[in-house]
């Protein structure tokens, strides 16, 4: 968990009911300096309304939010925040360029540094040839690249992205992508809410999972971890005890029906972990290495889909 | 301050771009025509008359305040039709967000498109209102006796109504929004020709309930100050015109109006400040 001392984003017990609906129980997380970070949750899990908290758009019922140390309300903080939010809609009979130059103007953008950055931006987004065509004729994925643009414009500290990759073809995927990293390069801070786990596994550093307007899980994705072997262990008689002792070796330990699932630095440590089992009592039955996508993870956090 | 501006600038220039406003402004048109024709055969009947000058002049001033009126009702329907989708509508829509997430108070969003409007129902009042006194001084030579005072009466019921729009657009969707302004602006109407009728009929009931409906909504009191204001008093004590000085919404009244602006724009600020988005 990284320190608040240097957290861009910080909520503690977030809490948001409308009238006898519970959205968001009592969110708590941080976001520190330069990460891009995933917020993942299935539908109904509170993601928007969190993100909208996030904001200012939403008014908390209870905790409290800091985005850059400041309540999220504070337009001093918005001018280094920047939005896209999902299934982008603007004035359409403005053109991408004359969208942008608003936007950037409600920055606080001078003309002067508008005339550079509009040119760059369109480039960034691929919609160079498209810089005087009016939004009423965009598609799907080109609001989808012009509303990226307006977030980024003002080259903000903070970003958050709703869904920036949806109604975009694989290119436009790659794109946005690409645009992430180059955000983090730039030292931003950008905070995704996407539906495309696999978009997510390559993009984000880290992830939180949100269920029932809480956080249940955390979950680095960064290259640091990219080494770490997860492994399923099908064993019986094991107690707490047995389990928190397993933290010498292992990180993210987690029960499954069958036993336990784990996370290791390196096979190196297995027999260590499987003589501290043994040792502790624990019957053996089976030990075998995964591969486990963020997708399986998180039906693994989450449980089956209930349907509808 | 600038980002006022820049709101109010992009909804003006929305304004322009939407159909409804040339299309008021089209509508301003033929109605103008059609009231230079019906002052035009009313001067040439009176030219076959031996009528005295100064009676014919009170007639054609007459005609000159329905006329007036015309303008009045047309440009309170364009500010309704035209503003009952730019807060509810953006707020339904979620446009809002891209904005309200900009470096602004919700304040500053709410005053940029009200100024927007407002200059947009400023122009248009001005133009079809000085159109219809530049036809009647050049086809029966009448002008209304304070001009200026009458107009910006008639500015201040639109904005008025405008007020009530934003409010409302703060709480309720496009089309409920639509439907309560609109009901609103039927119940001035009503107040209006019943503290008219009263005069008639010297009905203290009838007067209670019309002061009552001024006051939910004074836009109309403005427009009868606005007549009373712009007709010579001979047409005005006329009593079969609809316009007649029977019942004269005081200053007080207009000061009333002024009061009652202040406050659904202050209570549209704070719901729009306290929502969510």
């Amino acid at each position: 968990m990284p320190s608040s001392a240097h957290a861009v984003i910080e909520t503690r017990e977030l809490r948001k009911v409308f009238g006898s609906q519970v959205a968001v129980r009592g969110l708590s997380l941080t976001v520190p300096r330069g990460e891009i970070f995933g917020f993942l949750g299935p539908n109904g899990a509170g993601k928007s309304t969190s993100v909208k908290m996030l904001l200012g758009l939403v008014r908390p019922t209870g905790g409290h939010a800091l985005v850059l140390g400041s309540p999220p309300e504070d337009p001093q903080v918005r001018r280094h925040v920047g939005f896209l939010p999902e299934d982008f809609r603007f004035y359409d009979w403005l053109s991408a360029r004359e969208l942008l130059e608003l936007h950037g103007r409600l920055c606080g953008m001078s003309a002067s540094r508008l005339r550079q950055r509009i040119p760059e931006i369109l480039e960034l987004v691929g919609l160079t040839p498209h810089r005087d065509r009016r939004l009423r004729g965009f598609s799907k994925g080109m609001l989808q690249r012009i509303g990226l643009a307006q977030a980024i414009i003002h080259e903000p500290q903070v970003v958050f992205l709703d869904e920036p990759t949806s109604g975009l073809d694989p290119m436009g995927r790659r794109t946005v992508r690409d645009i992430l990293r180059a955000e983090r390069e730039r030292g931003a801070t950008v905070f995704l809410n996407s539906h495309f786990l696999s978009e997510v596994e390559v993009t984000c550093d880290r992830v939180a999972f949100i269920k029932h307007g809480e956080v249940v899980a955390e979950h680095e994705l960064g290259p640091e971890t990219a080494n770490d072997v997860r492994v399923s262990v099908r064993a019986r008689s094991l107690g707490e005890e047995v389990v928190s002792g397993l933290g010498r070796w292992a990180r993210d330990v987690r029960p499954t029906a069958e036993g336990l699932s784990l996370a290791v630095p390196s096979e190196e440590v297995l027999p260590d972990v499987v003589r501290h089992l043994v040792a502790a009592g624990a019957d053996i039955y089976g030990l075998a290495r995964q591969k486990t996508s963020l997708e399986e993870l998180f039906v693994d956090i989450m449980g089956e889909d209930p349907g509808l | 301050m600038s980002g006022i501006w820049t709101i109010a600038r992009v909804t003006l220039r929305e304004s322009a771009r939407r159909k409804l406003l040339w299309m008021a402004l089209l509508a301003g048109g033929v109605l103008l025509a059609i009231f230079a024709i019906a002052l035009h055969l009313q001067v040439l009947q009176f030219q076959g008359r031996s009528m005295s000058p100064f009676l014919r002049y009170q007639v054609e001033s007459g005609m000159l305040i329905i006329g007036l009126y015309t303008c009045d009702l047309v440009a309170v329907v364009l500010t309704i039709l035209a503003s009952i989708d730019t807060l509810a509508g953006e707020i339904g829509s979620g446009t809002i967000h891209a904005i309200a997430t900009k470096p602004l108070a919700r304040w500053q969003i709410f005053a940029g498109k009200f100024l927007g409007f407002a200059v947009m129902v400023v122009v248009y009042v001005a133009v079809t209102f000085w159109a219809t006194v530049g036809v009647a001084h050049a086809v029966a030579g009448v002008m209304p006796v304070h001009a200026l005072r009458g107009m910006l009466l008639i500015m201040f019921e639109c904005i008025i109504a405008l007020s009530l729009s934003f409010l409302f657009g703060t709480w309720f969707t496009t089309l409920t929004n639509g439907v309560v302004v609109l009901g609103l602006q039927g119940v001035a109407l009503m107040g209006g020709w019943l503290e008219q009728v009263s005069g008639f009929s010297q009905s203290a009931h009838i007067v209670t309930l019309g002061v009552i409906s001024s006051l939910i909504q004074p836009g109309e009191s403005l427009w009868r100050r606005a007549a009373y204001e712009m007709q010579t008093p001979l047409a005005g004590s006329l009593r079969f015109s609809p316009f007649a000085n029977v019942s004269i919404p005081s200053m007080t009244a207009v000061a009333y109006a002024g009061f009652y602006l202040c406050v659904v724009m202050a209570a549209a600020v704070y719901h729009l400040h306290r929502r969510d988005l």
